[in-house]
């Protein structure tokens, strides 16, 4: 192969993943060219997105040497052998940067893990390694995954690439954002109440956030245990399929990953629009009222409920339901995720790792300087949520309450799913992407941006975002909740949509700040910040 | 309190327990002899290693490490409740046990809390007293903490090591009920789990290499009345006779601070043994509230019944059975219990006794005495005695010494020789000449020989001289040494005695 031009470098950055596997595969590309041009690419475009907390271009470039290697041997053993490597083979990752990859940091955005370099990797890192993936960094995040816009991350903020003045979402606002700038076809993130589709809807990429016990948390630094999730974003719902399929699966480590089989389908979704859409035929979908509240965004409500209509054209069946312990799952959440992360994070004591502060006259005044100091105030206010909602007189009250709503939250699903629906068709983010600072004063309202995800983590159930068009020039998720284990049911759901609206204008239509990202000038997201 | 108050303190104690009632309850963590550690792999073989070579993401608290359930540890918890009749619950969970210390590197502790492994269990004990049941409230399992190594220095100066190596190993906590009385009851409680704990081969259980540390919590109150008394905790008790000492201690310290009207307060107090006494390590002014809540990396554990039965059906022969089939066998309850209490010892027992050729109780005093001293001077063979020794030829020696077919003496020269080279017992015997003449009156007729032949020892002993035993070595040599020793003796003396 002879050397690229740096137009023709740069325009492998605007392949799907799905096309770069058949790239490698036919030899037109190598998985060293892939990495070069997206390293190359989020080195110059970074600055004004900052959705990278850290790059690592040798392990990268080492690793895409590695995944050409096993791509000339299987080439030279022959069609099966070819056939055999997974779809991911070669292809580019980006990471949360709470995922453990041996030798590496994980600040998990936070000042307390400044230095900590994980001595092991997590399981969905080894799967990565196996299935061939190319791991470029990793990205930025709200500080343990608290926080709905990246605005919490110990770092500074990433910017939305559809307005640099604007969030991301969050709180894997990096993986979102790195996805949508064309720095990485796709990327890992963690749903605890939002995570991944919150920012997948905010920057108009796809995002799941799959199943309680579909991929492994070892190795995945936890902010609240019951509720996290590992799930993968992509520009479309093939990408983010075969990510998935590449990182889930059953792991001993974690005793709560289930030993249920990962369906192929994840890697086998149509490629044609017309044979996509046809799955919608017949397809019963449940449209639940509590999730279109009234202070919710008009231009989202509308576009909303355009996708629901062009579903219905395309012969789905279309239902309004009732999940009526929906106005509790915000609270009752506020419960249990703190309190779970409350003990999650006593870890963080600077006995043994990252950030640590000594030289006090007892323990405790060292924990107390190094927590203190450590930790940003979200994740110290929901420290103090958590502690009091366990503590002894408060317990039953709260923790105790919290579960037993959790449980009437389940059961709201479950009567559905026995009623035969094939997903719930919802928005993922009652608005659009905000302004820098809009929501950083009032913690409930920041909360609030979650109210139409966080009852799927209550529930334990997969949820999928997919892009729906713009509000405002900016983009809007439509989500699909289903069933435990019904991923690759919603992957075909997204999918369908993607084939339905295949000729809609929006889908044309690009973030509009990539160009300013081009700019050596361009202010970085904590100088626009600043400015709000 | 006088010195002379601090030497005697059981007296003492005995004393205050005459105006107040003692209320005890014990807490003891043994470790578990598993292989790998309590939620990791890790290997528990961390005795005399280098500090933190015995560690993983896992057991050192890491980002993203989660615990996995040890399956052995489960068996041998669930095990020591079947042992202690204890009620085994169909589904188990694990709770976090939060509080901050350097020794416990999560921060909280992996612990059981609503629904332990093992509930309302029980253990006869014998006392002084007579026989008392233990009540024991629960049996759960746990991770055990890291070791903190304190250098010099104080104040900031102060340097402490962590040593991970014991983190995360695999704890069994077990709790009773506040129904004992005294410290003799709470020493012989803890002899008698550690013994059940071996017996079943759940635990190593030595407290002083730390694999059992007992706990007591200890209160006083008038007799006669219902109410709790202020209630200390007392640790560092390295050993059954600290266990009943420290408790005497504090029976006879809080006696003396409620004659006198002194307060006393909920604290930890610390056992010295070089001092005899306890001394505050902390006051509890108020409760810990340690924010127990399930552990959400754990989902609840079902204990199905054939797990449980398969446990049980797995169940060696319990240290309480044993000594009930010993007696039964025709063993003092003394006997019994020692042989119970020792491994090698009843090992011996039950291989000698197994060959049916002599009565238990000689099995007993020879596994207690001659046999213990041999297997002194090296380690038991296969088959569980000493030397070249096989259990049934020990067994038709021992036999033969009951039945008289060899004297004592020779018997027990012949069981030497059994021991030292492996001769087959039946070619002793058949070396060792004759049967002993068992038969008074032919010992007479050689008795009456003697005498006539020594008037002079006659009367030597009519003065009060010891003699008999010269005369009872003159009948042995006449008889060739073919005689019983002792019974020649009494015989000898009798027939002495009816001279004067």
């Amino acid at each position: 192969m002879s050397p690229m031009t740096p137009d023709a470098a740069d325009a492998l950055t605007e392949l799907h993943a799905h096309d770069m596997a058949g790239a490698l595969r036919a030899g037109i590309v190598s998985a060293r060219e892939l990495a070069a041009a997206h390293l190359a690419r989020t080195h110059r475009t970074d600055q004004g997105l900052h959705a990278w907390l850290s790059i690592d271009d040798e392990r990268a470039l080492a690793e895409a040497d590695a995944a050409d290697a096993r791509l000339s041997a299987a080439r030279a053993a022959g069609p099966d052998a070819l056939a055999a490597l997974h779809p991911m083979h070669g292809v580019p990752v980006a990471l949360k940067d709470l995922v453990s990859i041996r030798g590496g940091q994980a600040t998990a955005g936070s000042r307390i893990l400044e230095g900590y370099i994980a001595p092991y990797d997590a399981h969905i890192t080894e799967r990565l390694r196996a299935a061939g993936a190319v791991i470029l960094g990793k990205t930025n995040m709200d500080e343990f995954a608290m926080g709905s816009s990246t605005e919490h991350s110990a770092y500074g903020p990433t910017a939305n690439p559809w307005d640099l003045g604007r969030v991301p979402g969050g709180s894997s606002g990096g993986s979102a954002a790195a996805v949508a700038a064309f720095q990485t076809p796709v990327s890992i993130g963690t749903d605890t109440g939002g995570s991944i589709r919150q920012p997948a809807s905010m920057c108009g990429v796809t995002g799941m956030r799959p199943t309680y016990g579909r991929v492994s948390r070892y190795g995945i630094v936890a902010f609240a245990s019951s509720l996290d999730q590992v799930g993968p974003f992509g520009r479309d719902a093939r990408d983010a399929a075969a990510l998935l399929h590449a990182v889930a699966g059953r792991d001993e480590r974690d005793s709560t990953s289930a030993p249920i089989a990962v369906p192929d389908d994840l890697i086998s979704l149509p490629a044609g629009d017309d044979e996509a859409a046809g799955w919608l035929r017949g397809k019963r979908f449940g449209i639940p009222a509590e999730y279109f509240p009234a202070g919710m965004d008009a231009g989202v409500d509308a576009r909303i409920r355009e996708a629901i209509a062009a579903l219905e054209a395309a012969g789905a069946v279309v239902e309004p339901v009732s999940l009526p312990h929906t106005e509790y799952a915000l609270a009752a959440y506020y419960i249990v995720a703190p309190a779970e992360a409350s003990s999650n994070l006593a870890r963080y004591d600077g006995v043994r790792f990252g950030h640590s502060i000594r030289g006090g006259s007892d323990y405790l005044s060292n924990y107390l300087a190094t927590r203190g100091g450590g930790f940003g105030p979200e994740v110290k206010r929901r420290i103090m949520l958590g502690t009091y909602a366990l503590s002894a007189g408060y317990y039953d009250a709260f923790y105790l309450k919290a579960l037993k709503v959790r449980t009437l939250i389940k059961r709201d699903f479950d009567l559905l799913w026995e009623q035969g629906f094939d997903a719930l068709v919802a928005p993922t983010a009652p608005s659009v992407a905000f302004k820098f600072g809009a929501k950083t004063a009032d913690p409930v309202e920041m909360y609030l941006a979650d109210a139409c995800t966080l009852p799927v983590n209550m529930a334990g159930l997969p949820g999928i975002t997919t892009p729906c068009g713009l509000s405002d020039g900016l983009p809007v998720g439509l989500q699909f909740i289903g069933a435990p284990w019904s991923e690759a049911a919603l992957f075909r759901a997204a999918r369908a949509y993607e084939g339905v609206t295949a000729g809609a204008e929006w889908r044309s239509m690009r973030p509009h700040d990539l160009a300013a990202l081009e700019d050596p000038a361009v202010p970085t997201p904590a100088e626009r910040a600043a400015r709000h | 309190m006088s010195d002379t108050a601090r030497t005697t303190p059981s007296t003492a104690a005995d004393a205050v327990l005459e105006r107040y009632e003692a209320v005890i309850g014990i807490e003891i963590h043994c470790q578990l002899r598993t292989n790998s550690k309590m939620f990791c792999g890790c290997s528990t073989a961390y005795d005399g290693a280098a500090p933190n070579t015995h560690n993983c993401p896992v057991c050192l608290g890491l980002p993203g490490a989660l615990p996995v359930i040890n399956r052995q540890a489960v068996e041998y918890v669930i095990a020591t409740g079947l042992a202690i009749s204890a009620q085994i619950p169909e589904r188990t969970q694990w709770e976090r046990k939060n509080y901050f210390y350097p020794d416990l590197p999560k921060g909280y502790q992996i612990s059981q809390y609503a629904i332990p492994l093992a509930a309302n269990g029980l253990l006869p004990i014998e006392t002084s007293a007579g026989p008392f049941v233990v009540e024991i409230t629960r049996a759960h399992l746990e991770e055990d903490t890291a070791k903190l190594v304190h250098g010099e220095g104080s104040g900031a100066d102060r340097t402490t090591l962590v040593d991970f190596n014991r983190s995360g190993a695999p704890l069994m906590e077990v709790v009773t009920e506040p129904t004992i009385r005294t410290g003799e009851q709470a020493r012989r409680y803890a002899e008698e789990l550690q013994l059940l704990l071996r017996a079943i081969g759940v635990s190593d259980a030595d407290m002083e290499r730390g694999q059992m540390r007992v706990e007591a919590n200890v209160s006083l109150r008038p007799r006669g009345t219902e109410p709790f008394g202020t209630r200390v905790e007392v640790k560092n008790m390295n050993s059954f006779r600290s266990v009943e000492r420290a408790i005497a201690y504090e029976i006879e310290r809080q006696g003396h601070a409620l004659d006198n009207g002194e307060p006393l307060v909920m604290e930890t107090r610390g056992w010295d043994d070089g001092r005899q006494l306890t001394y505050r390590m902390r006051a509890k002014e108020t409760s810990d509230d340690y924010r127990y809540f399930p552990e959400p990396d754990l989902p609840p554990l079902r204990v199905d019944a054939g797990w449980v039965a398969a446990v049980r059906a797995s169940l060696p022969e319990l240290p309480s059975a044993r000594r009930a089939r010993y007696v039964a066998l025709g063993l003092g309850s003394y006997d019994a219990a020692v042989i119970t209490a020792d491994p090698t010892m009843l090992t011996a027992f039950d291989a000698i006794s197994a060959a049916e050729s002599a009565p238990a109780k000689e099995v007993a005093n020879f596994v207690t005495g001659a046999h213990a001293k041999a297997l002194k001077a090296g380690d038991a063979n296969a088959a569980g005695t000493a030397g070249a020794s096989t259990p049934a030829g020990i067994a038709v020696l021992l036999g033969a010494i009951a039945s008289g077919t060899v004297t004592r003496q020779v018997g027990r020269e012949l069981l030497d020789r059994h021991i030292a080279d492996g001769t087959q017992a039946a070619d002793l015997l058949a070396d060792a000449g004759p049967s002993p003449i068992s038969d008074d009156a032919a010992l007479l007729g050689h008795i009456e020989a003697v005498i006539a032949a020594n008037p002079r020892a006659v009367a030597d002993y009519q003065a009060g001289k010891p003699v008999a035993g010269f005369l009872t070595g003159q009948v042995m040599k006449a008889t060739g040494g073919a005689a019983d020793a002792a019974r020649v003796t009494t015989l000898v003396r009798e027939r002495l005695d009816r001279e004067g």
